[in-house]
C-alpha cells in the first residue's frame, strides 16, 4: 500500500489566465465551480470560506497570491478535531498556453501525521470527558 | 512522513475488513468503553472470540485496554490511527478530476 500524499493534476483551458485567475480567486467564480457560496480575502494570510451543497462549510487560509500565475490556500483535512492543526496545501499553478491556459493543481500533506501528538490530544480530552462525567455524577448522587 | 503511516492505516482497513470487528467497534463508538463481557452481552459472539478480536485491535492501536469497575478490563475506542486512515480515504474523496471539469464547463459557458 502506497499512501497517497500528493495529487497533481494537469488540465488544459480554452480561457486566458485572467479569466481562469477570475474563476479561481473571486467569491463569484468560486462559487460558479467549485462550492455552492464562497467568500475570501484575497491576500496572504486572508481566509476564505467555502460552502458545499448540503451545507458543510471549510475554512481556508490564502497562501500565495502572485496574479495571474500563483494561487495557494491551505484548508482542513476532512472530519478532524476543531483542534487539528493539520492542513493539506492547495497551489494553482497557471500558464499561457497559445489562447488558453495551462492550469496545474497540486493538492499535499494528506500523510502528515503527528501521531503522537493526535494521542496527547485525543487522551487529554478523553481524560476531561471521564472527569466532567465523574463531576457529574457526584453532582447527580450528591442531590 | 512518519515511517510507519501505512503501517497504521493498513491494520485499519484491516481491523475494519472484518464484520465482527465492525460491529465491536460499532457498540464501543455508541456505548463507550466496555468489558469483554460487556460486548458479549450486546453482540452475537462469544465472548473469547471477542477478546481474540480485541487483542488484535490493541495491536493495531484502535482500542486501548483500562482498569475498569471490579478488576476488569475495560476496553476503550482510540480515534488517531482511524484519523489517519480518513487522511488516506480524503485523498481519494478530493476529487479534483470533478472539480477541473467543472471549472472547464464554467468557464466554456460563461
Amino acid at each position: 500500500m502506497t499512501f497517497p500524499d500528493r495529487i497533481e493534476r494537469t488540465v488544459t483551458l480554452t480561457r486566458a489566465p485572467r479569466e481562469v485567475w477570475q474563476a479561481l480567486t473571486t467569491a463569484e467564480g468560486l462559487s460558479a465551480w467549485f462550492g455552492e457560496r464562497a467568500s475570501i480575502d484575497l491576500r496572504a494570510g486572508g481566509s476564505a470560506t467555502m460552502t458545499f451543497a448540503g451545507g458543510m462549510t471549510v475554512e481556508m487560509r490564502v497562501e500565495r497570491v502572485e496574479e495571474p500565475t500563483v494561487f495557494a490556500y491551505t484548508w482542513r483535512l476532512p472530519d478532524l478535531p476543531e483542534d487539528d492543526p493539520r492542513r493539506t496545501y492547495v497551489e494553482f499553478t497557471l500558464e499561457p498556453d497559445h489562447d488558453g491556459t495551462l492550469l496545474r493543481v497540486v493538492e499535499t500533506g494528506f500523510a502528515q501525521l503527528p501521531v503522537d501528538t493526535r494521542r496527547q490530544t485525543y487522551d487529554s480530552h478523553s481524560e476531561g470527558w471521564a472527569r466532567e462525567l465523574a463531576e457529574l455524577a457526584e453532582h447527580v448522587d450528591g442531590a | 512522513m512518519a515511517p510507519d503511516i501505512e503501517a497504521v492505516a493498513e491494520q485499519v482497513f484491516v481491523a475494519l475488513a472484518d464484520p465482527t470487528r465492525r460491529s465491536i467497534l460499532a457498540a464501543l463508538a455508541t456505548e463507550g468503553p466496555s468489558t469483554a463481557t460487556d460486548l458479549a452481552a450486546r453482540l452475537p459472539i462469544s465472548r473469547q472470540a471477542i477478546a481474540k478480536h480485541l487483542a488484535l485491535m490493541a495491536d493495531a492501536g484502535l482500542v486501548t485496554p483500562e482498569p475498569g469497575e471490579r478488576r476488569r478490563v475495560r476496553f476503550r475506542l482510540r480515534s488517531a490511527p482511524v484519523q489517519l486512515a480518513q487522511q488516506f480515504l480524503a485523498a481519494l474523496a478530493h476529487d479534483w478530476d470533478d472539480r477541473l471539469d467543472a471549472l472547464q464547463h464554467y468557464l466554456t459557458t460563461s
